[in-house]
């Protein structure tokens, strides 16, 4: 079966698409659209950001992603939008004539990769509420220093899109059936609701499930693996869900982190800067927060804070439904609580009370777009002074993410106090055995895990803590 | 030729022409076209290699049969398939293509697999079956100088009695600093493709700062002669040095693959593997012994500096000895004694990187200045200001007299309009009151010497065109990386003819066009290449000058080549018409320019002499704010005031001073290079090797000119501008620094802060500080 897509209007058909080719690849080679790039090939570099569109009722909503990691069976019934259709006459429009003008572009490789970002920004791509800033936060560039590029994208907040024409041509692209086929021996499906996500899991128990491809796309791009049997959930319609009410906020496996990062924000504050910390916004508006917990990482940075909120996870099979506390999921390294033909179809994260102390904090050597050292995450409840419950998880201090227990017991009973942090702290050192990596040694580790509950501390007292809300003298 | 002074007569006085960059409307429309971009040609054949999984070890047996028979697979090469020299190295023959019976990096390629698709040939070159026997490795600096592994003789650059002048200073101090490594990260990975010419001939199109070293390579590699390859070069997708040198190995194994197939081949490396594969900027250990009176004035200066200079040679000699000579920066030092050790290690060759040994020399002698300040509990920048080269302080310790120091007026100047005193202040207020975050303030300048320091790489050629119908078209040896020297270059042809820029053509550098060319390196680019296309179209405009002169009835002066059109005593007409009627006049409308810098000379043996034509100075103040708690940090502000002469284009001069010091940023604070026991390099990606995002650019940044210009009769009387600015980010290494010692400011010592300043390294200093 083939993978359609629209590329600027005309439908471009991929009759025996490869599942792990990439988009990347296809608008290089068979399309000659080289305007966009490989910088990496995983994700981290921006260069090759395309925007991506896809019907949302009678509109199109556009997301930026990264070509490089994006395999073709998620690019079934979408639109397609890269730096050649901003100027199809050669006139530049006024975002990419601005970036001319005003020194945006040095050597110029990662420029196409900006201009999307920027442009998703005017158009009202996914996050194109946040500031220029963290819009490009996934884009890399070696020589500008980013000053005229962010002046640009300040310069240029929107610009008009008609998408009317790409509405209408893509309703019914994609067909009413499930996308599926073979290609070498390897087959690959895209369901449409979950009932049918069911029913392929069924039959095919051990496929490997592809949300985002943040994580996977890398196994073919970097680990040069064939990936056989694969089942893409990003057009599941019913697991696109999020649910809001007082008691919490529900995700679908579905959704996407820049989809849920103003939910999970208002749950607090602290979890909305965490959302706006994971990786760019071409991997926000890509992987999702259930394959950020399916997939196990010991380092993922929503596990921990969704564990100290004390957030339920729920799985669906064939057989129906189980629901267990999120850290219960984390059973060792690389292996989680599910089933061979289970899916992960939600997760549940508990409105914290509006008296409990949050926090949320990630440490990593880059502020943006780089995987935690160490992610610590506080909630503790406050009654007359005195810590009544703890929920402490940390996340790079172990093989899973996982609870400290011995600083959880710490803390319970015992007034809020310095004391009480001091001898927290102390227990902390016993929760955990981290190692030494390429992100820290078990020293820095044990230290900076420590160095978060002081952090918590000094907030509470109305100490400045955070190097990202000063200002130069 | 009006060549004391090419400043005269067209190049407007007062407006500056702040053109953007030639191609910058094509880079925002994805129509600037690189290496990969270049439409295959049928059966073009698609390369990997298989690298060492040791960092040294004897091959004891190659098994090849896996990946010849992987599908897809048409021919796999090992060392002995090279008919002429295995080597890519530049100055040392020590750099094989492909490892011939010892490895001695880790990821260094053993056999290369040409495919019919790229992931085929990725996949099949993992599938080769080596047998090593593993020889003893040197990975760090420890190791290889206990071995006595040194890839030449330690240098010694001195001034004066050093030892002695210890001996008797006032006061002494001693202190250590690790200079981590850099990695270019080049957005553009490397790449070249080759095809096939008639009778032997082969043309190669690289990603390359160097091309003339890439065609003379290829054809030592393939027993050929120069004449036979050609090597094009359009634009590179960022290079800073890593392109250098560390461009020619692709070009290499795809010409080879060329050679022995018939058939046209690309080597587009993967970005772990380009990471593995080339080398980076050096790393450093730095020991230094200090004299100092009581007001923190240098009386002698003992520094050693330690380099990893890796597997080869490379271009590790010079890179080194300008280590050395940037180790005084802007201050004189009365007595100096500096010795560089180039310890050779199993770990992939250390390469150029913007700057080229001079970051590491500077940041050494600025940890001095900081170091003798925190002692004496003095202002840092008032012991800078009291060392500075000055009258009668102005002999470097290679004995060259300073001429053109202008470093004083920089920082008296920046000092003022950064309100330095009176943030200082502000900031021992805030840290007072700030339990957890601490703020600290640096101004650190630079003064950096502009000439390759290998006297004869210092020429420069070009070659330009008057068509017929007045268009031009100019070519040179420099070569573009996105530093803006093709338009410098089109300003100062256009500006000889009087006529728009877009009447000119910049075309792709070819080793066909402009022969035995020096690297677009050492930031010499616009300084070289800029005089060199001067003089040719120069040459032009007197030729034209001469024939209308006789045509009109005018002396040659009295013809003049304006924005208006060509001026012939009475006559005016449009510069195609000139053109149109010099060539009717049987006139030749081509030449060529050469330029070789004046001046300098250089004993390497002694470590005397005058390396330089000339210097470039700046200054900047930088503001961090460190979290003491989790040793995290934050820019907050930079203001610089940096030195490009006469700018032959600000618009370009600013874009390199603003991402040269982010660039440098960088490498002080988050970019971490680290090889483990076994000589795997840690970072081979953009997972873990972190440059800087937008929101880590400091949220203000002052960038001004310096008014002046320079002393020496360069083109336009400008100054080189690539490498310097670069430096400037050493600012923001001492202020990380003086926020740590905030912590403990009674203790008068200096923070124990390795570089890059990542939060582990700044929370270590803290918990030194505390302890």
């Amino acid at each position: 079966m083939a993978v359609r897509f629209l590329l600027d209007g005309e439908v471009v058909d991929l009759a025996a698409p490869d599942p792990t080719g990439t988009l990347l690849e296809t608008l290089r080679g068979q399309l000659r659209r080289t305007g966009t790039k490989e910088g990496c090939a995983e994700g981290d570099c921006g260069a090759c950001t395309v925007l991506l569109g896809e019907l949302d009722g009678s509109r199109v909503a556009w997301r930026a992603v990264n070509a490089c990691i994006l395999f073709l069976p998620m690019v079934h019934g979408k639109a397609v939008m890269t730096v050649e259709s901003l100027a199809p006459q050669g006139q530049l429009n006024p975002l990419q004539a601005c970036m001319a003008a005003n020194g945006s572009s040095q050597c110029g490789f990662c420029t196409p990769g900006f201009v999307m970002s920027l442009h998703g920004r005017a158009i009202g791509a996914l996050g194109s509420e946040l500031p220029v800033a963290d819009v490009i936060a996934g884009n890399l560039c070696r020589c500008t220093g980013y000053g005229p590029i962010l002046e640009a994208g300040a310069a240029v907040p929107t610009l008009a899109q008609d998408d009317a024409g790409v509405a209408e041509r893509l309703a019914g692209i994609a067909g009413e059936a499930m996308a599926s086929g073979w290609y070498q021996g390897r087959q690959w499906f895209v369901p449409r609701s979950s009932d049918e996500l069911v029913d392929v899991l069924a039959a095919h128990p051990d496929a490997r499930i592809v949300a985002g491809a943040t994580d996977v796309g890398l196994w073919v791009t970097k680990g040069l693996r064939d990936l056989d049997c694969l089942v893409f959930i990003g057009d599941v319609a019913d697991l696109k869900a999020i649910a809001e009410t007082p008691e919490g906020v529900r995700l679908g496996a579905g959704v996407r982190y820049a989809e849920a990062h103003g939910a999970l924000a208002r749950l607090h504050a602290d979890l909305g800067e965490l959302v706006r910390r994971i990786g760019g916004l071409q991997v926000r508006s890509s992987a999702t927060v259930c394959g950020n917990i399916a997939n196990g990482s010991p380092i993922g940075d929503g596990p921990p804070a969704l564990i100290a909120l004390g957030a339920q996870l729920t799985l669906r099979s064939a057989s129906g439904r189980r629901t267990m506390a999120l850290e219960d999921y984390f059973l060792e390294y690389g292996k989680q609580d599910r089933l061979p033909g289970e899916f992960v179809e939600s997760v549940f994260v508990p409105r914290p009370q509006a008296r409990a102390v949050v926090h949320v904090s990630k440490l990593s050597r880059r502020f943006d777009s780089d995987i935690s050292a160490v992610l610590g995450a506080f909630v503790l409840a406050v009654e007359a002074g005195v810590i009544t419950a703890a929920r402490v998880a940390f996340g790079g201090m172990a093989a899973t993410p996982r609870r400290a227990a011995g600083c959880e017991a710490a803390l319970v009973g015992q007034p809020f106090s310095e004391a009480t942090m001091a001898a927290a702290a102390e227990a902390l050192r016993a929760d955990f055995s981290p190692l030494s990596d390429v992100r820290g040694t078990a020293a820095y580790r044990i230290e900076a895990a420590c160095a978060l509950l002081w952090r918590l501390w000094h907030r509470e007292q109305g100490v400045g803590v955070s190097v990202l809300d000063v200002e130069a003298c | 030729m009006a060549d004391s002074n090419p400043r005269w007569p067209l190049w407007p006085e007062t407006a500056m022409p702040a053109l953007p960059h030639d191609s910058a409307h094509l880079h925002v429309a994805g129509l600037a076209r690189y290496v990969d971009d270049d439409p295959e040609l049928p059966g073009t054949l698609h390369l990997a290699f298989g690298h060492s999984s040791e960092a040294r070890a004897r091959i004891v047996a190659l098994d090849l049969a896996a990946v010849r028979a992987f599908p897809g697979v048409v021919a796999v090469f090992v060392a002995a398939d090279i008919p002429g020299t295995n080597n890519v190295g530049p100055i040392a023959q020590d750099d094989p293509v492909l490892a011939d019976g010892e490895v001695i990096s880790h990821g260094q390629p053993v056999y290369l697999v040409a495919a019919e698709t790229r992931l085929a040939a990725r996949k099949a070159a993992q599938l080769g079956k080596v047998t090593y026997a593993p020889l003893e490795a040197a990975i760090t600096v420890e190791q290889a100088r206990s071995a006595g592994s040194r890839i030449e003789a330690d240098q010694r650059m001195a001034r004066g009695d050093a030892a002695g002048a210890l001996a008797e200073a006032e006061h002494r101090l001693a202190g250590h600093l690790r200079i981590g490594a850099q990695d270019h990260f080049y957005l553009e990975g490397q790449v070249a493709h080759a095809r096939p010419g008639e009778d032997g001939q082969i043309h190669v199109v690289s990603s390359s700062q160097h091309p003339s070293e890439v065609q003379h390579l290829v054809a030592h590699l393939l027993g050929k002669s120069s004449a036979d390859v050609t090597v094009e070069v359009r634009r590179m997708g960022g290079a800073f040095g890593g392109k250098e040198s560390q461009a020619a190995l692709f070009a290499a194994a795809a010409a080879l693959v060329v050679h022995r197939t018939g058939r046209p081949a690309k080597f587009r490396c993967d970005r772990d593997d380009d990471m593995i594969v080339t080398g980076k900027r050096h790393d450093f250990e730095v020991e230094y012994d200090v004299g100092h009176d009581g007001e923190g004035r240098l009386e002698a200066v003992s520094l050693r500096f330690s380099g990893r200079c890796g597997a080869t040679m490379d271009l590790s000699p010079g890179i080194n000895d300008r280590t050395m000579f940037h180790a005084d920066n802007c201050y004189f030092l009365p007595a100096a004694e500096i010795v560089s050790e180039r310890l050779k290690t199993n770990t992939v060759s250390a390469t150029a990187f913007r700057g080229f040994g001079g970051p590491q020399g500077m940041l050494a002698i600025e940890r001095v200045c900081d170091h003798v300040a925190a002692r004496l509990g003095l202002d840092p920048l008032d012991v800078r200001q009291r060392n500075l080269y000055g009258p009668g302080h102005d002999v470097t310790p290679y004995s060259m007299t300073i001429e053109d120091n202008i470093a004083p007026q920089i920082i008296a100047r920046l000092r003022e309009t950064s309100r330095y005193d009176a943030r200082r202040e502000a900031i021992a207020a805030f840290n007072a009151g700030s339990p957890v975050l601490k703020k600290g303030l640096a101004l650190t300048p630079v003064k950096f010497g502009i000439s390759f320091t290998t006297t004869h790489l210092n020429q420069a050629g070009a070659l330009v065109h008057v068509y017929a119908d007045g268009s031009i078209q100019a070519n040179h040896g420099g070569t573009e990386m996105g530093q803006g020297l093709h338009i410098k270059i089109t300003q100062i042809v256009a500006d000889v003819f009087g006529v728009d820029v877009n009447r000119v053509r910049i075309t792709a550098t070819r080793t066909d066009k402009v022969p035995n060319t020096s690297a677009t390196a050492a930031s010499s680019g616009a300084d070289l290449n800029g005089m060199a296309a001067w003089r040719a179209a120069m040459a032009i405009r007197e030729r034209m000058a001469d024939f209308l002169a006789g045509a009109f009835g005018c002396t040659a002066q009295d013809v003049r080549f304006t924005p208006g059109g060509v001026i012939a005593g009475e006559a005016r007409l449009s510069f195609a018409d000139a053109a149109r009627k010099a060539w009717l006049g049987r006139i030749s409308l081509s030449s060529t320019g050469f330029y070789a810098t004046p001046e300098i000379a250089y004993d390497r043996a002694a470590h005397r002499g005058h390396p330089f034509y000339y210097f470039a100075y700046g200054a900047a103040v930088s503001e961090v704010v460190v979290d003491t708690l989790t040793g995290e940090h934050k820019v907050l502000a930079v203001d610089i005031l940096h030195d490009v002469g006469r700018s032959l284009n600000p618009a370009i001069d600013r874009g390199q001073i603003e991402g040269g010091f982010v660039q440098g940023q960088g490498w002080l604070t988050t970019e971490v290079v680290e090889w483990d026991a076994k000589g795997r390099l840690l970072n081979h990606s953009p997972a873990t090797y972190k440059v800087l995002t937008a929101s880590d650019r400091p949220g203000h940044m002052r960038i001004d000119f310096w008014e002046g210009e320079n002393v020496k009769p360069t083109i336009h009387r400008s100054k080189a501008v690539g490498e310097p600015p670069l430096m400037l980010a050493n600012s923001v290494f001492c202020a990380i620094s003086a926020a740590i010692a905030a912590v403990n400011p009674a203790r008068r010592e200096l923070p124990a802060l390795d570089a890059p300043a990542t939060p582990e390294a700044v929370l270590r200093a803290i918990a030194g500080l505390r302890a």
